[in-house]
C-alpha cells in the first residue's frame, strides 16, 4: 500500500494539520515505507480471532452519581491561551 | 554521593551522615557541571527541590519518614507537575503549566505518609509525546549517551536514563508504550522495568497510546527500582483502567532464592537481527541464571515477527485520536492570525508538533479512516491476541522468559533520523510485551567495544515481585550494572 502526495494531503486535512506544501512528498514515501512494513499484517490468518482493545478483560467501573468536583474554571482557563470572561476566545465561527 | 544506592542514601539520611539538602545541592552541583553535555534534563526546579529537600529533613527529624524521604529524583516531562512547566518534549506544550499534579507525582513526592517524600530535581527530556526510539524528536534537542556522547542514549525516556547513568539523579521515572523504558535502560547500563498494564496509574500522565502506555522506573540497580516502583504503584480511581488490587512487596521479595526458577527463551528472539556481541553476552547470563539454579528452555512466540506491524497501526491510531485534544483553545501552542476556527486547528497543530508526532497522527487518521478500519485497525487488534496467546501459552511451561532488550548496542546520533521504519524496528524485542500487557524489564547483561547491553526479562501478569527478585539475584553475582561512565564519575 502507498500514498500518493494527494492522499497524505486529505489524510492531514482529516487530521487538521497544515502542512507545508514542500513537506506532502517526503510525507509520502515515508508514510509509504511505514504502510508497507504493516502490511505484514495482511498475510496473517485471524479468521475466528476476536479482536483485542485492550490487554485486560476489565468491565467499566461505575462510581455512584454525584458532585465529586469542585469547581476549577479559573485554573483551568489561566493556562488558554485566549480567553475572556469565563469563555475560551477562537476566530468568529458565526457571521 | 552520587554512587549510593538508594538504601544507602536512606541509610545515610537516618544516620544524619547527610542531609537531603545537601544531598540534593549535591546532584544539582553535578547537573549544573555535566548536563550541558547531555541535555538531559528540560527543567531544573533548584529552588522548589531545595524546599522540598527541607521539609524531608524536618519529617526525617520528626521521625515522619518513608524510606524514600529526601532521596532526589528526575520525573520524566509526560508527568504533569502543578506549577512546574510540562513540555512532554513538545513545542506544542512548551509554555504548559499544568493546572494538577499526576497521581505518581503526588505518590512519590507528597510528604509521608500520604507520599514518599521524595525531591524533584527537574524535570527529564524524552522524544516528543515519547514517539520516539533514540531522544531526537525532542523539540529540546537530542539527550547524549553518557557512554559516549556522540551515541543516543535510547528512547523515549532518553532523558530519565542520562540523568541516572551520569549520576545527575539517583533515580528517575519513565514511561514505556513500545519499550521507551527497556530500551534506553539497555542502552545506558541501567536498570528499567515496565510494570503490567495497569500497576501504576496513568492519571496526569500526557497520553500517546493508552491502551499500551504503562509508567515505571529506571534505577542503577533492581533493588533501587523496587524501592521506587512500590511506592508509585497502586489502584488509583482517577484512572479508569488502574487495576484494583493490592501491590506486592517487591523490596521484601528481593532476597528469595531463585533455585527452581523457569526460564523461557524464545527462539525467535535468538534469530538473525541480533548483534553477535549481544547474543554472546545473553548467553553468557543465561549461564550465570543455571549457575544460581534456574533451568532454561527453549519456548516460541511464533508471532512475535508480528509485533512491529502490529504496534504501528494500534500505536498511532490511539496517538491520533488522544492528540486530537491540541487544538490551540483549550492550553497549549496556538498559530498567530487565524482567519477561520479550521484554520486554528490546523496551523496550531501544524507548528506545534515535530514530523514524527506528525507521521504517527497521520498513520493513526489513515488506518481508522472509512474504508481502511478492518484492512488495518481491526486485523492489527486481532493479531495483537495472537501475540497475547503466545505469551499465555509460553507461562504455562516457564516462569519468565529472557531475551535481547535491543538488537544491538547504542547506535550514533543522527544514523537513523531519516528512516523512520529502521528507527521503528529498534523495539523488534519490546514491542509485544506492551500489546500483551504484560511485565517487563532490562538490565546489565555486560559490555561490547566499551558500551553497554541489557537483556530482557519478561513475567507474567503482575508478576513484579518475581522479576525484580531474579534480577537482582542475578546482580548480586555480576557487577555490571556497578560500573560508571568515564568522565562523570
Amino acid at each position: 500500500m502507498s500514498l500518493s502526495p494527494e492522499q497524505v494531503r486529505q489524510v492531514a486535512q482529516l487530521a487538521r494539520l497544515q502542512l507545508a506544501p514542500e513537506q506532502t512528498e517526503h510525507y509520502a514515501r515515508q508514510l509509504s515505507n511505514i504502510l508497507e512494513m504493516v502490511d505484514a499484517l495482511s498475510r496473517v490468518d485471524t479468521e475466528g480471532v476476536a479482536p483485542m482493545a485492550h490487554p485486560l478483560d476489565m468491565v467499566q467501573r461505575l462510581r455512584p452519581d454525584v458532585v465529586s468536583e469542585t469547581d476549577q474554571r479559573a485554573a483551568m482557563q489561566s493556562i488558554a491561551p485566549k480567553v475572556a470572561d469565563g469563555v475560551y476566545l477562537v476566530p468568529r465561527v458565526i457571521e | 554521593m552520587h554512587t549510593l544506592s538508594i538504601s544507602e542514601l536512606a541509610e545515610g539520611l537516618r544516620a544524619r551522615r547527610f542531609s537531603s539538602r545537601e544531598l540534593t545541592q549535591h546532584y544539582l552541583d553535578r547537573i549544573a557541571a555535566h548536563d550541558r553535555a547531555l541535555n538531559s534534563y528540560v527543567t531544573i526546579t533548584a529552588e522548589q527541590a531545595l524546599l522540598q529537600a527541607d521539609a524531608a529533613d524536618a519529617a526525617l527529624a520528626a521521625d515522619n519518614a518513608g524510606p524514600l524521604t529526601g532521596i532526589p529524583l528526575a520525573q520524566k516531562d509526560i508527568f504533569c507537575t502543578q506549577g512546574v512547566r510540562t513540555t512532554c518534549g513538545s513545542k506544542m506544550l512548551a509554555t504548559f503549566v499544568a493546572p494538577y499534579n499526576a497521581t505518581l507525582v503526588d505518590k512519590l513526592q507528597a510528604a509521608a505518609p500520604q507520599g514518599a517524600g521524595m525531591v524533584m530535581l527537574g524535570k527529564a527530556n524524552m522524544d516528543e509525546f515519547a514517539m520516539g526510539s533514540s531522544n531526537e524528536t525532542s523539540f529540546y534537542g537530542p539527550v547524549k549517551n553518557p557512554w559516549d556522547l556522540e551515541r543516543v542514549p535510547g528512547g523515549s525516556s532518553g532523558g530519565s536514563v542520562a540523568a541516572v547513568a551520569a549520576g545527575l539523579a539517583p533515580v528517575a521515572t519513565a514511561t514505556d508504550t513500545g519499550g521507551s523504558i527497556r530500551q534506553p535502560a539497555s542502552l545506558t547500563n541501567l536498570t528499567g522495568i515496565k510494570p503490567t498494564y495497569g500497576r501504576v496509574s496513568r492519571y496526569g500522565m500526557i497520553a500517546f497510546a493508552s491502551s499500551l502506555d504503562q509508567a515505571g522506573v529506571v534505577a542503577r540497580s533492581a533493588a533501587d527500582a523496587a524501592y521506587v516502583l512500590q511506592a508509585m504503584s497502586g489502584f488509583d480511581p482517577r484512572d479508569s483502567t488502574s487495576v484494583d488490587r493490592p501491590v506486592d512487596d517487591y523490596v521484601g521479595a528481593l532476597n528469595s532464592p531463585i533455585k527452581g526458577l523457569k526460564i523461557g527463551l524464545p527462539k525467535e528472539y535468538f534469530a538473525e537481527g541480533l548483534d553477535a556481541g549481544s547474543r554472546g553476552l545473553i548467553e553468557a547470563a543465561i549461564k550465570q541464571f543455571e549457575s544460581l539454579g534456574a533451568s532454561v528452555q527453549e519456548i516460541s512466540l511464533p508471532s512475535s515477527p508480528l509485533s512491529v506491524p502490529t504496534y504501528y497501526v494500534v500505536a498511532p491510531a490511539e496517538a491520533s485520536s488522544n492528540l486530537a485534544r491540541f487544538d490551540g483553545v483549550r492550553y497549549g501552542h496556538r498559530a498567530e492570525g487565524a482567519k477561520t476556527l479550521e484554520e486554528l486547528y490546523k496551523r496550531s497543530r501544524g507548528e506545534g508538533f515535530g514530523a514524527e508526532v506528525q507521521r504517527r497522527i497521520m498513520i493513526g487518521t489513515y488506518v481508522l479512516s472509512h474504508g481502511y478500519y478492518d484492512a488495518y485497525y481491526l486485523k492489527a487488534q486481532k493479531v495483537r491476541r495472537l501475540i497475547y496467546e503466545d505469551f499465555k501459552r509460553a507461562f504455562e511451561k516457564v516462569d519468565l522468559v529472557l531475551g535481547p532488550t535491543a538488537t544491538g548496542a547504542a547506535f550514533k546520533l543522527g544514523s537513523k533520523t531519516d528512516n523512520p521504519v529502521e528507527m521503528y524496528l529498534n523495539d523488534i524485542y519490546t514491542i509485544a510485551a506492551n500489546l500483551a500487557g504484560i511485565p517487563a524489564m532490562s538490565l546489565p547483561c555486560g559490555f561490547v567495544d566499551g558500551l553497554p547491553v541489557g537483556m530482557q526479562l519478561m513475567g507474567n501478569f503482575f508478576d513484579e515481585a518475581r522479576m525484580l527478585n531474579v534480577a537482582h539475584q542475578y546482580q548480586q553475582a555480576t557487577d555490571f550494572h556497578k560500573q560508571f561512565p568515564q568522565g562523570f564519575k
